[in-house]
């Protein structure tokens, strides 16, 4: 098996002509050298309540994904029209709520949402967007079409891991760059800066302070904060470090107070400001939502976003790309039974077996049950959960997700994947850079490709669209011989 | 930069220090040990170590001996002692992650690696061999990222915080071992004769990795006047306390400078370096050396003090 199924995309032959042409010893031995490289930066991540493993590091894997330069002109468009749209719906539904009014969405699923915050409401946002930066998780199930699994409108992570596989890559096969023309996603860190500074308030001077805030170095997503706020060049800061006086946010530095006009934070709505949320959060800044009421701080992404990303309102999205934009959705959704509408409910426990069953707040692949790997014992106690808080629950078909080649002990075998490309909104406009997350499954026949599951990451190609040419490039019959020889 | 990023700073700084220098101590007693003239006074010279870090009370809480193994075990591997040299990489590492952003990768590549190296090392069956395979890495460590912030560094408050940790650490060290080891400097004081003083001489040397830079300098046999001359006052042995308050003070003005603006720790710095140059041999020993090191001890630790009032609250 050469790990590439029947028939090899053509975007993928040249990845194909590099495998063959390497030797397998040579291969494990960068496999290994790429983890070394990821262990020495520190490329880490903690997995809450696994004291054992404080930090570890998320696999990577040598083999890239390959997407054509055709596709992602396709992807990119349909990103920005689905973000564009999450834009609208928030601002809709913390102002005016016509959606709501026009009878598309149900008022219940947006005002009893655990993460709709009513201290949004009537606030006007800088260019009314809310989700500076969001994480769309999409996956392909052929050559055509593009799923969208989840929008992560809340603090999407991930990015340091898509410019460091990139980095890493690029260290251990200089090679396989020079051969193929790859876009660069390096610059996200300027496009990044640049949308963040482009929503300062209208209060912040030319220049406007941007920080990066985290909860610090315990949180799982530490490395990453840290990272980014260097590529930035910004201050990453904790909530100790800064304050509020007269709604306005400062700083502590070295020189004295320094006013701060952009957060972006890595920190959840519930924990940024004691006064108004959580009293027990030791994390926030006392006084900074009044600083972000008054207009004096933008806050990236805004408050109350997830309730864009709740899995309910996912099942919506289409309707909400009609709505607001009036065009067809780009990207499909993947086909959802809402547990909460009985017929629904009926079907879904109807085909606990068959079927994809996910909590609405969930995220990290926790609290799903994946019918066709789960034991009988397990889908029953599963049934109890699902009839006990039928509004609690979504389903999906199991779909045919598409794999990719991929380094694992034995050899290249195909593996799972989807891709989580990052969609920055500015002023002016939504910018991507070409390339994204790649997530791999890398149990043999897992769907779950989150980190904290045993989940591994690939660095992500967008190439030139490869000429359709029915021959083989001469050096891969040349390199089967030798390898042979050898 | 942020107060606590400055903060964090300095203390990477001391805590890598402070490994370095509790290691070179370690090797200092080791050889000392190994020597057929090795104690004084009942003292011998693993408690000695001890109490060169200023914690012996602490060891008595938790041993009841000191002996190689007790006192390596302290001063090396203890989490109950949080300036062993597992602790201090603990601790600079913390600090380090915290302020990512501030360190050039270099450094958090050497931080990082050298502790995760050094963490692996397995405590109870260890042997002579991979203590002292141990020790060279933890100086490595700190030589490399000493090394590498000189070199990777850019010349702003971050540099000048970081180096303001080191040196006032190493001033502390310097003047700690002296201080241990004052009675012994003391030329009134009638000789042990030989080779015993020979050996608690060039330990003291030996702890601050002075030894063969004596000669060089002095190209004479240890004498005890000139041993303390030579760490206290000679400016071009750079860990003698008036090469650290040199450092010290160049450090706090670049950061005056930068930011437009002098305090109570530039003032104080001043003070303390110029009471060292205008200190004189004699002058040292008629105060008394015991007195005159302790005093200094103190001083510098209210330096500290007055760093964190000025610029990390």
């Amino acid at each position: 098996m050469n790990g590439f199924g029947q028939g090899v995309r053509p975007a993928y032959r040249t990845i194909q002509a590099w495998l063959d042409n390497s030797d397998p010893e040579n291969l494990k031995r960068l496999q290994k050298e790429a983890e070394f490289l990821f262990r020495r930066i520190g490329i880490t991540f903690a997995v809450y309540g696994d004291a054992e493993a404080e930090e570890r590091i998320i696999p990577f894997d040598i083999v890239p994904r390959v997407l054509t330069g055709s596709e992602w002109a396709t992807l990119s468009k349909g990103l920005t029209q689905r973000v564009t749209a999450l834009n609208r719906f928030l601002a809709d539904i913390y102002g005016a709520g016509e959606i709501i009014r026009a009878g598309i969405v149900p008022a219940d699923l947006v005002y009893q949402n655990s993460a709709f915050r009513p201290e949004m409401v009537g606030l006007k946002l800088p260019h009314d967007v809310y989700v500076q930066i969001a994480g769309i998780d999409v996956i392909r199930t052929d050559d055509k079409d593009f799923y969208v699994l989840e929008d992560n409108a809340r603090t999407p992570s991930g990015v340091s891991y898509m410019l460091e596989n990139r980095d890493v890559q690029m260290r251990l096969f200089p090679d396989l760059f020079a051969s193929r023309r790859i876009q660069p996603v390096e610059n996200y860190p300027d496009e990044l800066l640049t949308s963040l500074r482009s929503l300062a308030p209208v209060s912040a001077p030319a220049e406007p302070t941007v920080v990066l805030m985290t909860p610090g170095p315990l949180n799982s997503a530490y490395y990453e904060h840290s990272f980014l706020a260097d590529k930035l060049g910004v201050e990453l800061v904790e909530g100790r470090d800064l304050y509020v006086l007269d709604e306005v946010v400062y700083m502590r530095t070295t020189r004295g107070p320094k006013r701060v006009d952009v957060i972006y934070r890595r920190i959840d709505d519930e924990f940024l400001d004691p006064m108004v949320f959580r009293p027990d959060s030791m994390l926030g800044i006392p006084g900074l939502i009044s600083a972000y009421r008054a207009g004096n701080v933008t806050l990236a992404n805004a408050v109350g976003t997830g309730v864009a990303d709740d899995k309910a309102i996912y099942t919506y999205m289409p309707d909400i790309v009609r709505f607001y934009l009036g065009e067809e959705p780009i990207l499909k959704n993947v086909p959802t039974w809402r547990c909460r509408e009985p017929d629904c409910l009926r079907y879904v426990l109807d085909h606990l077996p068959e079927l994809v069953v996910k909590e609405v707040q969930g995220s990290g692949g926790y609290g799903m049950l994946v019918g066709p790997k789960s034991t009988k014992e397990q889908i029953e106690t599963f049934r109890a959960r699902l009839v006990a808080d039928p509004d609690g629950f979504i389903a999906q078909p199991t779909l045919a997700l598409s794999t990719s080649p991929t380094f694992v002990g034995e050899g290249v075998a195909p593996r799972h994947i989807d891709l989580r490309p990052f969609v920055l909104t500015g002023a002016d406009k939504v910018r991507i850079v070409p390339g994204g997350l790649t997530r791999v499954a890398l149990k043999d026949g897992s769907l779950v490709v989150n980190s904290s599951q045993g989940g591994g990451t690939k660095d992500t190609w967008i190439i030139d669209d490869p000429v359709d040419d029915a021959s083989p490039p001469a050096s891969v019959s040349q390199s089967q011989s030798q390898s042979q020889g050898g | 930069m942020l107060s606590r990023h400055a903060d964090s700073l300095y203390w990477l700084a001391r805590y890598v220090e402070r490994a370095e220098n509790t290691a070179r101590l370690i090797e200092a007693a080791t050889r000392l040990s190994a020597t057929p003239i090795a104690a004084e006074g009942g003292r011998n010279e693993w408690e000695m170590a001890v109490d060169g870090t200023g914690t012996l009370d602490l060891f008595n809480q938790q041993y009841t001996q000191a002996t190689q193994r007790t006192v390596v075990d302290y001063l090396a591997f203890s989490t109950a002692n949080p300036s062993s040299i597992r602790c201090c990489l603990d601790i600079a590492r913390a600090n380090a992650r915290s302020v990512r952003t501030a360190l050039t990768m270099d450094m958090w590549e050497t931080i990082n690696s050298g502790w995760m190296e050094t963490r692996g090392v397995n405590i109870p069956n260890l042997t002579r061999q991979e203590l002292s395979d141990f020790l060279s890495r933890v100086k490595e460590l700190s030589l490399r990222f000493d090394g590498s912030a000189y070199r990777t560094m850019l010349r702003n408050d971050a540099y000048y915080f970081l180096r303001l940790g080191t040196f006032i650490e190493r001033a502390d060290f310097t003047a700690r071992m002296l201080a241990l080891k004052a009675d012994v400097l003391d030329p009134s004081r009638p000789s042990l004769g030989g080779s015993a003083d020979y050996f608690q001489w060039s330990w003291i040397l030996r702890s601050v990795s002075a030894l063969t830079s004596y000669h060089w300098v002095y190209r004479d046999n240890l004498k005890p006047n000139l041993v303390a001359e030579f760490l206290i006052l000679k400016p071009e042995m750079p860990r003698s306390l008036v090469s650290c308050y040199e450092k010290v003070t160049l450090n706090l003005d670049s950061l005056s400078r930068d930011y437009g603006r002098q305090g109570a720790s530039q003032r104080k710095a001043r003070m303390l370096l110029s009471q060292l140059q205008d200190t004189s041999l004699p002058g040292l020993f008629a105060i008394g050396l015991k007195e005159f090191l302790e005093s200094f001890i103190v001083d510098n630790a209210n330096l500290g003090d007055t760093i964190a009032e000025q610029y990390l609250g």
